[in-house]
């Protein structure tokens, strides 16, 4: 065995690539309480104060500082320091913290205006470059696109598309730099691409093969940029400083290179702690020291920064950059995969303060270790920093080391990856079943021309027929706008270091997402079972509706309306499983709207739930604001029932409760958040953010934002500093259901 | 349905209970009350003749959608109200129910109704939580308008019957807080070891709208909320009965 590994077990991790199996064969469950943890170092505290200050004058610019001229790439920028002497960790995306880099492989022109929305000029070379010399995946998209592709994306029947910039949501596995150094990855490459050299070699062939000298490429790019840092990591890590940063560097050159929406960790943090648990043991490293390797990798990873325009940041608000990190969970063998390291991520919140990023992540599971809930629950009540996912409806499906990509999309580490599809407006959907395939607001025809519902009153069989028929268009043509842009994707925007850290062969899935759940299924409930009148314009469309007497509505529990909803998914998501995808990828559904939720409803007419024109969807999978009644516990239960067989890429719901209502002091409260989560999720619930805290917290944070600079919030799979929303989707936030009781 | 069929009338059902009982309660506003206390926050469920109707099936499917949260967290079902026992027909057989599924019973109640139903009611309920309103016969005929004797005589049933119980206390300064009561209370509890649990409530007027929407008189409105001092001193003296002591604010 090689060096670096001294001590480890051995096993097939030690002949292959295999981070899991290097997990199964090392790592100690931990099962005991929090009361082993260290608070901070005085050089982190010292460290994380500086960093505070750059945010401060961030938060009050928008934006530290942008790159104009030189695109980012793994080796463009120079090593970068606060100050190199208290930093365990170290790296930046550019030269400097903070600094903002520009990645137009993606779209020029998205570059420029981002720039230009923040006061700076986009250098006039580069510009031309992309304009004339360089072809971006957003030219190659729009170059391809149909004109039906365009109207629904002028509409907003679809949203939020990656046609001009990065699609993200792909993890790589960042451990395996740590575990075999980088030259081992190398050659494992070569040998994968010598085995495509065949007889007749065909398009996909020669894809790959283009592929993988890109990761060959991308792989050598990252030990120069290392060694920018003084760090050889062409060899493995050999302790837990090393294991960090080695983990930590591959990280960043997948963010140095690529700005996709979502750019995720994984799961790293039980990885890590085989490192950490054997230099304690050889007495290397104290409980501090390892507390304080983890505060500042965390550190690193709240720097994370994206250069976005400000359109962008309407549809994912609040700077997110989901360094999504999967914790706990149970392995395949029945032993937890919780270790000390999980408590000691979560640490992080108390040591540095409650902050968005990265995304914690815990994956639950009712047999975690009691000690280890209690310490989520009470971390979620101090700090609603937390999301939890079910760990146990997962592992049936992937295994037990997936991550978490962005907010409910899970994947096999290093196996998988997926082709980012943002989200189809069911609600926009139902609207146009009514009106024949016109638009409600523009009044033009946009799916195929039929007949529109003409009757005064809503009449239930009716529209079920038109929306089934609407939804098979509908269907078709996201799934074939999403070909063309991941087709373009791949050409133009490769991610070349993150699929270095993947399997040759690996499962793609064409992750589709709806928004406007709720509003479809309390529309068509309300046409069942109360009466809709259609109020329409001089020219016949539909522009409102009247609800004559009470319905059932979604999130009370009531199985009327709740398998509505549980049929619009599986509806939907059997109607994309017909359309062909690019590169044979499998159609997976989210019902996810993170924060587009506000932008949707703007976009859409008024709905026969009586929501009216522009007024927000409830995010995700949620309930519509309000309209949960029978308390907290009902309006989950009615997620719950959502079907995640019919929507693999997650059914995301948030949360919100008043710290009186989860009991009257912590304890009490930590211990029955415990048994809503485990309810929750042993009744197959998918995914939950909880939040804890007062409305009257959120409206005095409004008016005085300086009070609450790390107030965080969760939102939809997501969590944000609720000072860096916008004052409508601050609102949005405040009208939401509060469970008060 | 046949037309012996008990139903029972419920003002409204809360899926998320933490505060009435231990763990995760599915919480059953029973409608109907006979005690008119002053600080009343749901005059809403005094009405008999008001609420939702619900066969006793009708309303175990309803609870048993919330198993899940109510086992893993050591919780069950709370009926409350209004005066639960009004209806103790209705409640028994949901109880009897509830028992067949596993599902703990707390009943929360004044104490004020006796029969031999009720009795046989306590006997599938898990825990009770019984409000003592005041100690002093006066003062509590002023807050409620009916007698104390009831109540205690309910509690030494349940003293007799082992029946776990909590007692519940809600302190509204000029009212409930003559504080020498409070201490024959506690020594009295002392002498009651079926009770595990002393709840000081603390008054608040998140009810008063619902009096002005009903067009009552609502004769706290000057009231204030019970000062930090003496919720702690009530809890002082409560403590002294050896029994466990949690404020509610």
């Amino acid at each position: 065995m090689r060096q670096e590994w001294h001590d480890f077990i051995p096993g097939s991790w030690t002949s292959e690539i295999n981070v899991r199996s290097f997990i199964q064969h090392n790592y100690a469950p931990y099962e005991g309480d929090d009361s082993f943890l260290a608070g901070p170092t005085k050089r982190t505290t010292e460290l994380w104060e500086e960093v505070l200050k750059l945010m401060k004058i961030e938060n009050e610019k928008g934006i530290l500082d942008a790159e104009t001229k030189t695109p980012s790439t793994i080796t463009s920028f120079g090593p970068g320091y606060i100050d190199k002497e208290k930093e365990v960790i170290v790296g930046f995306q550019t030269d400097k913290p903070l600094k903002r880099g520009i990645m137009p492989n993606g779209g020029i022109r998205v570059v420029k205006n981002a720039l230009e929305s923040y006061g700076y000029q986009l250098d006039k070379t580069t510009e031309e470059i992309y304009t004339n010399n360089r072809k971006t995946h957003n030219d190659g998209v729009f170059d391809a696109y149909t004109e039906a592709m365009k109207k629904a994306r002028h509409t907003g029947i679809i949203t939020g598309l990656p046609d001009a910039y990065g699609r993200g949501r792909i993890i790589g596995d960042y451990r395996r730099v740590a575990l075999y150094g980088v030259d081992v990855l190398i050659e494992e490459k070569l040998e994968q691409k010598k085995l495509l050299e065949r007889p007749t070699l065909e398009s996909p062939d020669i894809r790959l093969r283009e592929e993988i000298s890109e990761q060959i490429k991308a792989l050598k790019e990252l030990k120069q940029m290392a060694i920018s840092y003084g760090f050889d990591i062409s060899v493995p890590a050999k302790n837990s400083v090393e294991a960090t940063q080695w983990t930590y560097f591959a990280y960043l050159g997948a963010i140095k290179e690529q700005d996709g929406a979502a750019m995720s960790l994984g799961r790293v943090s039980t990885f890590l702690d085989i490192y950490y648990e054997r230099d304690l043991k050889e007495g290397i490293l104290t409980e501090e020291e390892v507390q304080e390797i983890v505060d500042q990798f965390v550190m690193k990873l709240r720097m994370v920064r994206f250069l976005r325009t400000p359109s962008y940041n309407d549809l994912f608000s609040g700077d997110p950059t989901w360094v999504t990190e999967s914790i706990g969970g149970m392995g395949l063998d029945g032993r937890t995969l919780v270790t000390k390291t999980s408590f000691r991520i979560l640490h992080t919140l108390y040591n540095l303060g409650p902050a968005p990023e990265p995304n914690l992540t815990v994956l639950w599971s009712t047999s975690l270790p009691e000690a280890f809930k209690k310490f989520c629950a009470k971390a979620s009540i101090d700090t609603s920093s937390i999301q939890y996912e079910s760990d146990d409806i997962m592992r049936d499906y992937w295994g037990d080391d997936y991550g978490i990509a962005c907010c409910v999309s899970a994947m096999r580490i290093g196996k998988q990856m997926q082709f980012f599809g943002a989200r189809a407006n069911l609600a926009k959907a139902l609207l146009y079943a009514i009106n024949g395939g016109k638009d409600e607001r523009y009044g033009d025809q946009v799916a195929p021309l039929f007949a529109p519902i003409t009757s005064e009153y809503l009449d239930y069989d009716e529209v079920i027929a038109r929306f089934d028929q609407i939804l098979d268009w509908l269907a078709e043509l996201y799934i074939n706008t999403l070909n063309v842009i991941h087709y373009m994707h791949d050409k133009y925007n490769y991610e070349k270091i993150q699929m270095a850290l993947h399997d040759i062969n690996i499962l793609r899935t064409e992750a589709c997402g709806i928004a406007g759940l709720s509003v479809v299924a309390d529309s068509l409930s309300a046409i069942k079972y109360a009466k809709v009148k259609v109020i329409r314009n001089e020219a016949g469309l539909a522009i409102d509706y009247q609800v004559e007497g009470d319905y059932p509505a979604y999130g009370n529990n009531d199985d009327r309306v709740d398998q509505i909803a549980v049929d619009l998914v599986q509806r939907f998501m059997n109607k994309l499983r017909k359309v062909k995808t690019y590169r044979s990828a499998k159609q997976t559904l989210s019902v996810l709207t993170i924060t587009s939720n506000v932008v949707y409803g703007k976009k859409t007419g008024s709905t026969p739930d009586g929501r009216k024109a522009g007024e927000p969807f409830a995010p995700g999978a949620n309930p519509m604001h309000g309209r949960d009644k029978k308390g907290a516990v009902a309006s989950m239960a009615s997620v719950a029932k959502l079907p995640y067989k019919h929507a693999e890429d997650g059914i995301s719901y948030t949360f919100s409760i008043v710290p009186k209502a989860l009991g009257k002091n912590l304890e009490e409260r930590s211990a029955n958040l415990v048994g809503l989560l485990d309810g929750y999720f042993h009744d197959s619930g998918h995914h939950i953010n909880v939040n804890v805290f007062d409305r009257e917290t959120l409206l005095d944070a409004m008016d005085h934002p300086e009070k609450y600079p790390q107030l965080t919030i969760r939102v939809s799979g997501y969590a944000v500093n609720f000072v860096k929303l916008n004052r409508e989707q601050q609102l949005d936030v405040i009208h939401r259901t509060f469970h008060e009781r | 349905m046949s037309t012996d069929q008990v139903i029972g009338r419920i003002h409204s059902l809360e899926s998320l209970g933490t505060v009435d009982g231990p763990g995760i309660r599915f919480v059953v506003f029973m409608q109907g009350c006979v005690l008119r206390c002053q600080f009343c926050h749901n005059p809403d469920t005094w009405d008999t003749t008001k609420g939702m109707e619900y066969s006793p099936e009708a309303l175990m499917q309803e609870i048993i959608k919330y198993k899940s949260y109510m086992q893993f967290s050591g919780g069950g079902v709370t009926f409350t109200g209004g005066e639960p026992l009004l209806q103790a027909e209705f409640i028994l057989k949901v109880a009897k129910l509830c028992k067949q599924q596993g599902i703990s019973v707390a009943i929360d109640t004044s104490g004020f109704v006796w029969n031999p139903i009720v009795k046989e009611v306590l006997e599938y309920t898990d825990i009770v939580l019984l409000d003592i309103k005041n100690y002093d016969p006066v003062v509590y005929k002023t807050v409620t308008g009916v007698s104390l004797s009831p109540t205690l005589e309910f509690l030494g049933y349940l003293k007799e019957k082992k029946i776990n119980t909590w007692i519940r206390y809600v302190l509204v300064p000029g009212l409930t807080d003559n504080l020498e009561s409070v201490k024959l209370l506690s020594k009295h509890l002392s002498e009651c070891p079926n009770v595990s649990k002393i709840e000081i409530l603390g008054f608040h007027k998140m009810g008063e709208y619902k009096w002005k929407e009903l067009g009552l008189e609502y004769q706290l409105y000057q009231t204030k909320e019970p000062s930090e001092e003496l919720l702690q001193n009530a809890k002082d003296i409560f403590e002294e009965s050896g029994i466990p002591v949690s404020m509610n604010r």
